[in-house]
């Protein structure tokens, strides 16, 4: 093959710089290729999407009409909203001060605001990613928090005024349920599924059954044992309020969901961390606090948001030993004659739905963004 | 220390601790500590409810399940009436709960696996709209969606006199449930569950025997068609050949009334739906992970085996997939059942209100509590033993 010689072809005419690029095709690119693609891929994928389209037809229209064109935007009273097939907005405002506190004094509103206030800057800075003190931020909320709203919306103390919790109500008491099991729990929590992990068969004999006990059995009855059992438990002298009746519920109830959520993260910590632990000569206690622990308890932060996402939508349930949380006060706003149209009931379940939804929509996406944080490394 | 010395300690005890430092000896001192404070705990409260008891004059023990309960129930599956028991009230709660759990779990399992499905097709619109059921059935509160279904959609309908009648007057809707025809069943109709009873058994016996041909011959036998086949013909042939012992009462609609037919009541109606829909969601997205978790090389090796898409699905993907749901799918079908107990908000006579009605007649907090746990917790005990044996079925068989 050597002696074969490399031979120009006699050519009449070569082109000396690329050809002008042509556009896509529009079946393959643009808006007619993406509905092509993506709505009519194949015959089914047609049917589907025309079905889709009914289904739509069926639900925006009405919806639409419903929340704009046939609502009432302002009046004092039912007449207003009676002539209107829609959405009774002024029925919202009249008793969005309701929805939100409940029979709380007028006046000592500013409790609740500002231990909101102090709340959210806690909570912000514990969960904010990469930030600095977030172990400072979260300890604040875990136990310093909860001490200053407690005197905040208690009273009793530093000069303000007792409010009972009897007169606590609407977003207070459903926040205040849903906070309380987050901070009793975590620690709670904690110690059961570091329990259920113990060589010591006694503690772990008793974790696992706290933990299977409370998960076997609904909170609804949890709920009921506490009202009608608590009481009977404890010294005449001291029968537990309402919403303390509750609070113990929750927290017990949250602890053994905690429990699971923290043994997940201490499952997926490799032994050998613990086994560097001890080669250093670290006991058990400072091996779990110093090494294990901070590294679990990072992973298992979308689990831990998850688990209050969880508890927020259960705090509807304390309605069963009497208490007047948010969905409770939207269910007593019905009655009232001032606003009582057919429509009313329509308006007060699509705010608390809305009210609900975002909360705890905008929590999932909060754990969701940092499932994916902490999945890098791990994804094919 | 030399290597004689060594040598001379291995299989000897270990080195002396001091008796303070011994782990076994803490071991045994905390467990100890653990356990005084757990008996002290309980011994009090059990000392306290004692105490409280007595001062209230309440009598301790079962004895009251046999009194006269008092009160009615809305639906009951066994004969009952207020000159009943409380034991039998409890039972039919009971009943009640099973009912709905079980309806809805097959439900929501069958809806939720489509949902799954939805959320991966590759039709934006249906992508879409199951995203959206999914993200906003999961984030409201279930009772506030049983709520919903009760007193904004369900109450609203007509008065009996004016029911909707749908499928051409076979099925009305009205405020007081919905009203389909009633079978009535002859003597002779234990005869089509002895005939569905024996479909079954053939369809095992097609499949151990096509089995074995395949092993011995590579030949493969339809054995899902021929069952199915099976199980609609041998009834079928058997209702007309019994005379057809199925007969259905239809409902009337009267002057003033609905007479006729059988009714279910509206808040069974209303709990269904909630449940299913609500854990359908859940399990939608317990079956679309369950999906993605089976890696891509798996279909790509099945297809470059010569598996066509459908073999690939059922061979490869779904019992692969089947592993990684089953854990939280259990989870999911407790949740149904123990969210049943929501019932209390719209009033479906459940275990739980039943429970609650028994107590708030006759006092005896402790033994009614008691009961309702010990129910639940057999209830979640019995799923879960069922789903971990057949998630052992299915689980990756390891050295």
């Amino acid at each position: 093959m050597s002696d074969v010689s490399v031979r120009t072809p006699a050519v009449a005419w070569v082109r000396t710089e690329q050809a002008p690029v042509l556009a896509a095709p529009s079946t393959l690119v643009g808006p007619i290729a993406w509905v092509r693609t993506n709505l009519l891929g194949s015959i089914p994928s047609t049917v589907l999407t025309l079905v889709c389209a009914w289904l739509l037809f069926l639900l925006i229209p009405p919806m639409w009409k419903f929340l704009v064109t046939s609502a009432t935007y302002t009046g004092a009273e039912r007449t207003a909203c009676l002539p209107n097939p829609g959405m009774c907005y002024p029925y919202l405002a009249d008793n969005f001060q309701f929805f939100m506190y409940g029979f709380y004094p007028v006046i000592e509103r500013w409790r609740p605001n500002f231990a909101l206030i102090l709340g959210m800057i806690g909570v912000v800075g514990a969960l904010w990613p990469d930030f600095r003190y977030r172990g400072q931020f979260a300890l604040y909320f875990l136990l310093v928090f909860p001490i200053i709203a407690f005197v905040l919306l208690y009273g009793g103390a530093l000069g303000l005024a007792v409010v009972p919790t009897d007169q606590w109500g609407g977003v207070i008491v459903t926040l205040v349920v849903a906070v309380t099991g987050i901070v009793f729990s975590l620690p709670l929590g904690i110690a059961l599924a570091l329990g259920r992990r113990s060589k010591l068969p006694v503690v772990k004999f008793f974790s696992i059954t706290f933990i299977e006990f409370w998960r076997g059995v609904p909170l609804v009855t949890v709920l009921f044992m506490a009202s009608v059992m608590l009481p009977l438990f404890v010294p005449q002298a001291y029968s537990p309020d309402k919403l303390l009746r509750a609070l113990v519920a929750v927290a017990l109830f949250a602890s053994a969901y905690m429990a699971e959520v923290v043994r997940g993260g201490l499952q997926a910590i490799p032994k050998g961390q613990t086994e560097g632990a001890q080669a250093l000569g670290m006991p058990y206690w400072q091996t779990t606090a110093f090494i294990i622990l901070p590294q679990a308890l990072k992973l298992v932060i979308p689990g831990i948001v998850n688990t209050f996402i969880g508890l927020f939508k259960d705090t509807s349930l304390v309605f069963i030993v009497g208490l007047v949380d948010f969905l409770k006060a939207v269910d007593m706003s019905l009655v009232n004659p001032v606003w009582a149209t057919p429509w009313t009931r329509y308006s007060g379940y699509f705010f608390a739905s809305l009210f609900y939804f975002l909360c705890c929509w905008g929590m999932s996406l909060y754990s969701r963004n940092m499932e994916e944080r902490l999945a890098t490394g791990h994804k094919r | 220390m030399t290597l004689v010395d060594q040598a001379a300690r291995v299989g000897q005890a270990p080195p002396k601790v001091a008796f303070l430092n011994n782990p076994k000896v803490r071991g045994i001192f905390w467990q100890a500590l653990l356990l005084v404070f757990v008996v002290f705990i309980v011994w009090g409260a059990a000392s306290n409810a004692y105490e409280n008891l007595r001062a209230q004059n309440i009598a301790s023990g079962f004895g009251f399940l046999d009194n006269q309960a008092n009160f009615a129930l809305s639906q009951s599956l066994i004969p009952y009436t207020e000159t009943n028991s409380y034991g039998r009230a409890f039972i039919v709660g009971l009943l009640n709960t099973l009912l709905v759990a079980i309806i809805g779990i097959a439900a929501a399992s069958v809806i939720g696996f489509f949902v799954g499905l939805a959320r991966l097709a590759k039709n934006v619109l249906v992508r879409q709209l199951a995203t959206w059921y999914v993200e906003f059935i999961r984030n409201v509160p279930l009772v506030l969606q049983l709520v919903f279904w009760y007193t904004a959609v369900l109450q609203p309908l007509p008065n009996p006199r004016d029911s909707i009648a749908l499928f051409g007057g076979e099925v009305f809707l009205n405020n007081r449930g919905v009203v389909m025809p009633k079978p009535i069943f002859a003597d002779a109709a234990i005869w089509l569950v002895a005939a569905f009873a024996a479909a079954l058994v053939i369809g095992f016996i097609v499949k151990r025997w096509s089995a074995q041909r395949q092993a011995a011959t590579g030949q493969t036998f339809p054995v899902g068609w021929t069952t199915l086949g099976l199980l609609i013909a041998l009834p079928t042939i058997a209702f007309y050949a019994l005379g057809q012992p199925i007969s259905f009462e239809h409902p009337q609609l009267g002057r003033f009334n609905l007479s006729g037919g059988l009714r279910i009541i509206p808040e069974f109606v209303a709990l269904l739906l909630g449940l299913v829909l609500y854990t359908a969601a859940f399990i939608g997205e317990i079956v679309r992970a369950g999906i993605q978790a089976v890696h891509r090389g798996q279909t790509e090796a099945a297809s470059a085996l010569g598996l066509r898409s459908g073999h690939t699905t059922r061979f490869v993907v779904i019992p692969q997939a089947l592993r990684v749901i089953i854990p939280p799918l259990t989870s999911q079908f407790l949740n149904l059942t123990k969210n049943s107990t929501l019932a209390v908000a719209i009033g479906y006579p459940d275990l739980f209100l039943v429970t609650n009605t028994i107590n708030n007649q006759t006092g005896q907090a402790i033994e009614t509590v008691g009961m309702i746990m010990a129910t639940y917790l057999f209830l979640s005990l019995l799923t879960s033993g069922f789903m971990n044996w057949y998630n052992q079925r299915v689980a990756l068989v390891e050295r």
